[in-house]
């Protein structure tokens, strides 16, 4: 892809003191386990992916599977120990000091666990510190941290402490912040995982809503399969370091690549996963039934529709032309049949 | 059998208290054995044995190895004073342009380069000084005497009582709102009406440049050893040993180096403020989450931004508390420095506590103390403000600090002109109140010093007897008593059994080092009175503590008062149990108690207020009473943040006894006092102060150690 805005290029990072030395010496052939016999730990093991202009790319993995290093490589909070990364086609590990300050005022934004904001500062300054920290004017920065404010609907909570505030509401400044200095490139780092299920659900959709409008470049790290799920464009599995599969939620779900991955996907509600064009087959002149689905609905929202008719369904584009065929009894064998041993 | 397996540790106590008793009773006294009361170095004495080491002549009294070990350490001091002398006289002689004889001078260097900080630390002085108070030396700093002389009025008028008073009270209300202003304005006009006004503002210049100076230099070495793990580990020994370390001890070597005066003042402060704010500057960056660092990289903050945009606010809860702390101790040493001839209240207070009159002593007292906390207060508020950036303010109330301020200067100064006229015998009150014209209240104080005197003097002095021969005289004979072997193997042992080989060697170090320095016996004597101070206030702060800590109102109540007592500088506390209880050992016991008796009581409180309120609740519904929860519950879980205050009531315990010794005691604080008057005391007063500091490294490190265990054990963080 071209137009990757995010590119890395087997990115290594082993903590510990030989960790150059060691990686050299094995060649590219990096095992954890012989790694941290010898004192180092591998925290991301031979990443290569691309990230492009839009997409939103969910990094998920359990705790310690190197996903959050992966990230601060990325924004290079700390320094890959070997490969390449590029934003936007420049070189980030050639980059000097100055130059990374000057991309991360410009271009990135970044989302954390904890929240991360300023006590000592309201939620006013703590919004408007990035645009301080780079030199604007305090009014203009005050003028655009008060739309910002308003962007994550917390107006009239501005001169509150974070202290003062809830998570859900603390985390929402913290979102503010990032999209203070409108980087084309946003981190997002576990930032509901401190949440409550409740505001969770609210902060997803929220992000959702926000991401329609601003159409950022993300990489969103969580832990929790159903939020990949639910936000992701592609998702990378992440284990020991490793990215065991990285792809499109459907087909994640249609074809785990290992049973590590595999385990994730069994407990999935597939029906509210998949959509209409991951089941359907191609076309055939067979006999179809009066009703056409549009091929991108999950199949959720139209299955009790498919399965009150008894032959095939019609899959429609957006142009209304046919592009394939769903049989009632698909649905249901997706939905209900070989959960454990399908395809 | 069953309940040694069970507790390992308690056979090793029981097996080390029989070996250190045994020691006691198998070494005897020896016949030749007394409490020496001079100074071994100025009596000539034929029994005295001597020893020649580094070719310095060590003269001490020989006994029983087992019963004291020889001075072998005798020569450290006086090494320490001939090096001072010869690095300060002889050492690179460099050449240098004397502007006031206009010729070359040569001069040793290290002379040099301390009198160019003196005439820099005294120019600061002088400046703000004259600010307040008017004087020539600011200008002529600048120009010349003979231009002074020449033109009367080239000279800094000094600021009228009621500006300074209307001033703080503007600065009180722009940083905090009404209280502190009113306050502020309280405390200036009651300083002035007092007639102490001079004196608080001589003091009151000292510290605007000492504190300062502190944090600014506590905070830039906080943050290099933040930065570099190198410099933190080599400043780390020096900040562990400052921190228990007298300040009396350091006023001697720096008057070798600086002289006396204000400007020695200032810097033996620094010496002293210096360290704990670096320390709480270390902790506090340390403490800020990683989280926070990372997002203030990602706004993109350059070093600099990350260092004083982020770091530092985030961590300002710690640097506050370094903030309190440098200026506390700046009032402490304004007192202790007038020993160095630094003017101000610190010297009335000495004066008159020399002449015995309590009702002066008591009123300086009142005023550093009353200053200090003002000082305090406005610093934490000036921390805590904030920027209201919507409120769309007219000019006036924009700028109505200034303008008031403006107007207090032109009505203050048009006061003091116009007072200039009305009081024509020569004090013109509107612009300063002199010394010994103000209210007093010191008859009154004096009046009720004597009635307490004449009504309890049997009470008071039946119970000092009883206290000093019953209590304190056999607590001192049987620390005496203790062989020098005896009281090594404890202390190692001690530290063998709480923290391994680790902590014996270091704690042994310790130990040794006084056993072999000349002054075993008086280490003794400060050890004794320090450790009945501490019992006394572990059990009454222990006490309070709890009982406060029941109810929330008494706990904030209980916190409050802890903050303003330790706001008093240490040696006010000597002049109410002077009134009551004369010169005598029981004055600096009691004197200590009260004042180590702070920390221990606020550890208690915080250290109950930090058991998780779950496990309050846990108790509860297992069905323990009240008394079953505090302790079962809740002093098991609170013991290792108590120890931390044992911890610091020791430090506190000790620096009281040192201070004591201007009361008169026969400790190290006796011989530190009198190496201030000795012109080869340098030396002397540096190991002296050593010795105190290690004594009280010795526990610092067996609690520390201990309580890190503990906590572990316990599983709290």
């Amino acid at each position: 892809m071209s137009d990757a805005v995010i590119k890395c290029e087997s990115v290594y990072k082993i903590f510990g003191e030989n960790a150059k030395k060691m990686l050299q010496e094995a060649n590219g052939n990096v095992d954890a386990k012989t790694f941290q016999d010898k004192g180092c730990i591998v925290g991301v093991n031979n990443a290569s992916f691309e990230v492009s202009k839009g997409e939103m790319l969910v990094v998920m993995g359990l705790s310690g599977s190197g996903k959050s290093t992966l990230l601060r490589c990325i924004s290079r909070l700390t320094d890959a120990t070997d490969g390449k990364i590029y934003i936007e086609g420049q070189d980030l590990l050639s980059l000097n000091n100055k130059e990374l300050i000057e991309l991360r005022r410009n271009k990135m934004g970044m989302v954390f666990q904890s929240f991360a904001l300023l006590p000592h500062k309201t939620v006013l300054e703590n919004i408007a510190f990035p645009l301080q920290i780079k030199g604007v004017e305090t009014e203009n920065s005050i003028n655009k941290a008060m739309d910002m404010v308003k962007l994550v609907g917390l107006d009239g909570r501005e001169n509150y402490f974070p202290r003062e505030l809830s998570g859900g509401q603390q985390q929402r400044v913290g979102i503010a912040r990032s999209l203070a200095v409108e980087p084309d490139i946003w981190f997002l780092d576990e930032p509901f995982s401190a949440l409550d299920p409740l505001i969770r659900k609210e902060m997803q959709d929220e992000f959702l809503r926000l991401q329609e409008k601003l159409k950022k470049t993300i990489m969103f790290i969580t832990h929790d399969f159903d939020e990949a799920l639910k936000l992701a464009d592609r998702i990378a599995i992440m284990k020991d370091g490793i990215i065991e599969q990285l792809d499109t939620p459907a087909k994640i779900v249609l074809n785990p690549a290992t049973e590590y991955v595999k385990k994730f996907t069994e407990e999935v509600p597939r029906e509210k996963v998949l959509i209409i064009e991951d089941i359907m087959e191609k076309p055939n002149n067979e006999n179809l039934s009066d009703l056409k689905v549009l091929k991108d609905e999950i199949i959720e929202n139209v299955a009790e529709k498919i399965l009150s008719q008894e032959k095939s369904v019609a899959v429609i584009d957006e142009t209304n032309k046919i592009v394939g065929t769903v049989h009632p009894s698909k649905i249901i064998h997706t939905v209900f049949g070989g959960r454990k041993n399908n395809d | 059998m069953e309940l040694l397996k069970k507790y390992p540790k308690l056979f090793q106590w029981l097996f080390l208290l029989a070996v250190f008793f045994s020691l006691c009773f198998a070494i005897d006294v020896p016949e030749t054995y007394k409490f020496i009361r001079g100074q071994a170095e100025f009596v000539k004495d034929p029994n005295q044995s001597t020893y020649t080491l580094f070719g310095k002549e060590v003269r001490y009294y020989a006994f029983d190895n087992f019963w004291r070990l020889p001075p072998l350490l005798g020569w450290l001091p006086i090494w320490i004073n001939d090096s001072l002398f010869f690095l300060l006289n002889e050492w690179m002689p460099i050449e240098f342009w004397d502007s006031s004889i206009q010729e070359y001078k040569t001069r040793p260097l290290v002379l040099q380069i301390t009198r160019n900080i003196t005439s820099f630390m005294t120019f600061l002085i002088e400046f703000i000084r004259e600010i307040l108070l008017g004087g020539v030396e600011t200008v002529v700093a600048f120009t010349s005497w003979n231009f002074v002389s020449s033109y009367p009025w080239a000279k800094l008028p000094g600021l009228p009582w009621t500006i300074v008073a209307a001033g703080a009270a503007i600065l009180g209300y722009k940083l905090s709102g009404k209280g502190l202003s009113i306050f502020a304005g309280l405390v200036m006009v009651y300083i002035s009406v007092f007639g102490q006004w001079k004196p608080s503002m001589q003091t009151l210049s000292f510290i605007l440049v000492a504190a300062p100076l502190s944090f600014a230099f506590g905070l830039s070495l906080g943050i290099m050893a933040y930065k570099s793990k190198r410099v933190e580990r080599a400043l780390y020994p020096i900040l562990l040993v400052m921190q228990t370390m007298p300040q009396y001890a350091v006023l001697v070597p720096a008057m070798v180096l600086f002289g006396i005066g204000d400007h020695a003042a200032v810097i033996i402060t620094m010496v002293v403020a210096i360290p704990p704010m670096i320390l709480l500057t270390l902790l506090g960056l340390r403490g800020v989450s990683p989280e926070v660092i990372e997002a203030g990289k990602m706004s993109g903050c350059n070093n600099w931004q990350l260092m004083f945009e982020v770091l530092i606010p985030t961590a300002r809860r710690d640097i506050l508390i370094g903030v309190n702390q440098v200026i506390m101790v700046c009032f402490s040493m304004a007192v202790i420095s007038a020993f160095i001839g630094a003017k101000g209240l610190g010297w009335n207070l000495l004066l008159a506590l020399n002449q015995l009159n309590i009702g002066l002593a008591l009123e300086a007292g009142l005023c550093i103390s009353l200053i200090a906390i003002l000082l305090d207060k406005m610093s934490l508020a000036w921390a805590n403000k904030q920027t209201d950036y919507f409120g769309n303010l007219t000019f006036f109330q924009r700028y109505k600090n200034t303008i008031f301020f403006g107007g207090a200067v032109l009505i203050g100064a048009i006061l003091a002109f116009a007072g200039s006229f009305f009081f024509k015998e020569g004090f013109n009150y509107l612009f300063e109140v002199p010394h010994n014209k103000g209210i007093s209240t010191a008859d009154f104080w004096n009046k009720g010093v004597d009635w307490v005197w004449d009504t309890f003097f049997q009470t008071l002095k039946i119970f000092n007897t009883w206290l000093i021969t019953e209590v304190l005289q056999p607590m001192r004979a049987m620390y005496l008593r203790m062989p020098a072997v005896a009281t090594l193997v404890l202390v190692v042992g001690a530290g063998y059994i709480i923290g391994g080989i680790r902590s014996a060697f270091t704690v042994g170090g310790l130990a040794l080092f006084i056993a072999l320095s000349p002054w075993w016996d008086r280490a003794l004597v400060t050890t004794y009175m320090a450790t009945f101070g501490v019992i006394a206030s572990c059990i009454i702060g222990s006490i309070v503590g709890t009982l406060c800590q029941q109810n929330k109102y008494t706990t904030n109540f209980m916190l409050a008062v802890c903050d303003i007592f330790q706001t008093f500088p240490s040696f006010v506390y000597l002049i109410p149990v002077m009134m009551l209880f004369g010169v005598t050992d029981t004055s600096v016991l009691i004197a200590v108690i009260v004042y180590a008796t702070i920390p221990a009581t606020r550890y208690t409180i915080e250290g109950l207020r930090s058991v998780p309120p779950a496990l309050h609740d846990a108790a509860t519904m297992s069905g323990v009473t009240k008394l079953q929860r505090l302790f079962k519950i809740e002093f098991p879980l609170a013991f290792p943040h108590m120890m931390l205050g044992l911890n610091q009531t020791i430090v506190f315990a000790l620096f009281m006894v040192i201070i004591g010794a201007f009361i008169g005691t026969e400790d190290l604080g006796q011989y530190i006092l009198k190496a201030l008057s000795d012109k080869k005391g340098g030396g002397k007063g540096l190991v002296l102060g050593i010795c105190v500091a290690f004594i009280g490294l010795i526990f610092d490190n067996l609690i520390r150690t201990w309580v890190e265990k503990r906590k572990k054990h316990l599983g709290i963080d």
